[in-house]
């Protein structure tokens, strides 16, 4: 390309940039105290910059095309992501949208410097499984390590924890909803009943019977499943968009009992004062009642309020550490096989002798139950609960988040619940164009990766080489 | 081994066979031709148990399969290629062939394996691609060769030549034909291919309009006239 059709076609970007920052960015209304309503503030400035970015960004973009420039950009992009916001900290929306977008560059320009496409990526297939493969190799230890780890990291404050507690609770519903969506290809927009059911069946035992957490874990996840088979058996001739309303419909069944029915759930008030989960029977308190030790005082530590924290954080790790296990050996069983093959084809299905109805009722039960237990663990981590927690807002993070990952990898779940519970927490800095930075990443996501982060369904089997090989 | 007796079925209210005779022995190829239309492909589902029977009944072995749901009667031993052959595309072959033995005792799975590569040495070197980048061949071979995965007695093919080239035809027709003389597998096997399918068979019957119109061995309906004007002029 020369260079008029290069500013050409970088003039084109900035001018969208600026058909659309001109309104959004450039005018803002802000409550001024003392005065009347709203007053407009313009700010131009900022409109200004961002056409800039998009004019730097996208000439660099097109020059990236010659081979000579690829270095050059390389380095200047890369140096500009880490340099930029050392240098300025008066303006965090612009710094962050500017880092992003030389670092979007960087990346680009790397992936052309050092070949990555050329070398690995001859057929795309090739590419993608061996990329996979590899990921699921050593990606998946190298994470685990990392989690085990992460509450002693000095990086991790509180807040952080909490924040990881929270992001494995998802990865949890994640691998749990994968197991009807992602397997059995079921479309369960609802999938948030069963959580809802799991915690409500916790605190509602461990308030009236006084039972242990783990006593009522299972209890929690038992009551999810019939649950599931109570939603499974009127859909099991439903399919598509049909099933995805009906499941729709089951979830906000779940929650509007919850809201009515006072006397047994607590209406919109909730339950509060759930049971908090003890260590092997001893509980996380400064004073423990008569005769009982605490935890701290059996390893002779001094109280913290952070040891529960750290406890509750191990419990989700392990929780979500056995869905994953149970899903990844289930894959290679009968039952595991007969959901993917029930998501390819129903019909020949039937053909081979599987039995549709008990193979989807399975994987409602099954999904369902993972949910009850992270519901569980959700009601004795709040110590309160209530309808509000499981709306409809809930089920879809949870299915984008199977979406996200492709359906079917368990790597990508974990991807995907932290980019999708992460980044709006990461963003917060962005006040008010959190929502809009979120947005920005699922729409480049659903760009560059159409069809989930790591669309690759590894097969569950291989012959060994001796019967197989000869012929 | 199959006997079908006298058996109708409707699709709401049109009736798409009328009292359909037709059995079957072990050992036996048999083919049954017919135009489009004329209910074969519905005779074959009906046997699985989707449509039912509407009248008559149908016997495996001593047993009234007409009432049973699709995965008991293929439990039974009776296994299907389907039409359009079916098979999982987004699975790899071998895992396409372990959802057809998934009847069977798993013990066997290795050795039904090499048989089934044995049949088709191409699905070998394809096994752990998936389905869905198979060619239509391919596809055909692996659909029979999952449906051989469950070691049935009966063997159901619909259609196994459609779409396919002539070599390829020619291909499965010959396995088709060994699976039947060394191993004895007794196959019911539905076609438009009336010239392949009649000199493969031992015994055929004519389907027309959901009606049996002449049956006979495959060298007799071969050789009638009417079967010649009907299905085999032109070409071949």
């Amino acid at each position: 390309m020369d260079a008029r059709a290069l500013l050409k076609d970088a003039g084109l970007a900035a001018f969208v940039a600026f058909a659309l920052a001109f309104p959004m960015v450039g005018f803002q209304t802000i409550d001024v105290s003392g005065s009347h309503g709203i007053t407009v503030v313009t700010r131009f400035g900022d409109v200004a910059i961002a056409v800039a970015l998009v004019f730097i960004g996208r000439l660099a973009l097109s020059l990236l095309q010659n081979r000579a420039m690829r270095l050059p950009i390389l380095v200047l992009s890369a140096a500009l992501a880490v340099g930029l916001p050392l240098l300025t900290t008066s303006y965090p929306v612009i710094t962050w949208l500017s880092v992003i977008a030389t670092a979007v560059i960087a990346v680009r320009a790397a992936w052309l410097v050092f070949d990555i496409a050329d070398v690995v990526g001859r057929d795309e297939g090739n590419h993608l499984r061996d990329a996979t493969a590899f990921i699921g190799r050593w990606f998946g230890p190298v994470l685990v390590v990392f989690a085990v780890l992460f509450p002693f990291l000095p990086m991790t404050s509180r807040y952080i924890l909490d924040l990881g507690i929270l992001v494995l609770t998802y990865v949890m519903l994640g691998w749990g909803l994968n197991v009807v969506v992602g397997l059995a290809g079921l479309l369960d927009l609802g999938y948030v009943a069963f959580y809802a059911v799991g915690a409500y069946s916790y605190a509602i035992i461990a308030q009236t019977f006084g039972w242990s957490f783990w006593v009522c874990l299972p209890l929690a996840g038992l009551f999810a499943a019939f649950f599931g088979v109570i939603l499974g058996f009127p859909v099991l001739r439903l399919r598509g968009d049909y099933l995805a309303i009906v499941t729709l419909g089951f979830g906000e069944i779940i929650r509007i009992i919850l809201l009515n029915w006072s006397s047994f759930s607590g209406g919109p008030n909730g339950i509060s004062g759930v049971p908090r989960p003890s260590f092997l029977g001893f509980p996380f308190t400064a004073n423990p009642p008569e005769g009982t030790r605490a935890f701290h005082q059996l390893f002779g530590l001094d109280f913290a309020p952070e040891h529960r924290i750290v406890f509750l954080y191990y419990l989700i790790l392990a929780l979500a550490l056995v869905t994953n296990i149970f899903t990844l050996r289930i894959r290679k069983l009968p039952i595991g096989r007969a959901w993917e093959a029930l998501r390819e084809d129903e019909v020949a299905c039937r053909a081979l002798g599987i039995n549709p109805t008990n193979t989807k009722l399975t994987a409602f039960a099954i999904g369902a139950m993972f949910a009850g237990f992270a519901g569980a663990f959700f009601a004795t981590r709040q110590g309160f609960i209530s309808p509000e927690s499981f709306s409809f807002l809930e089920s879809a993070v949870i299915l984008a988040i199977v979406v996200l990952d492709g359906m079917g990898s368990q790597i990508g779940v974990v991807l995907a619940a932290v980019l999708l519970i992460g980044i709006p927490e990461f963003f917060r800095e962005l006040a008010q164009f959190r929502m809009l930075a979120f947005g920005a990443a699922m729409v480049g996501i659903m760009i560059w990766r159409p069809r989930g982060l790591l669309a690759h369904r590894d097969p569950s089997i291989h012959l060994p080489k001796a019967v197989g090989g000869g012929a | 081994m199959l006997t079908v007796q006298g058996v109708s079925t409707s699709y709401g209210h049109i009736q798409a066979l009328h009292g359909v005779d037709i059995d079957i022995r072990k050992g036996e190829i048999v083919t049954l031709i017919g135009a489009n239309g004329a209910g074969k492909t519905t005779l074959l589902m009906t046997i699985c148990g989707k449509p039912r029977v509407t009248g008559g009944r149908i016997v495996f072995g001593e047993r009234d399969i007409s009432q049973l749901p699709t995965f008991e009667i293929v439990r039974l031993g009776i296994a299907q290629a389907p039409e359009g052959r079916r098979v999982f595309p987004r699975m790899s072959v071998l895992e396409n062939l372990q959802m057809g033995a998934i009847v069977a005792d798993p013990a066997h799975f290795d050795a039904d394996c090499h048989r089934v590569f044995k049949l088709f040495p191409i699905l070998d070197q394809r096994k752990s691609q998936r389905a869905g980048t198979l060619s239509g061949g391919e596809q055909q071979m692996l659909s029979i060769g999952r449906a051989l995965m469950s070691r049935p007695r009966l063997l159901l093919l619909d259609e196994p030549s459609l779409g396919l080239a002539p070599m390829i035809v020619k291909q499965i027709f010959s396995v088709i034909r060994d699976i039947n003389e060394r191993e004895g597998m007794t196959v019911f096997l539905v076609e438009q291919n009336a010239f392949h399918a009649l000199r493969l068979a031992h015994r055929g019957y004519v389907l027309a309009n959901g009606r049996v119109v002449l049956q006979g061995t495959g060298q007799e309906l071969l050789a009638n006239r009417e079967v010649r004007a009907a299905y085999l002029e032109g070409g071949h």
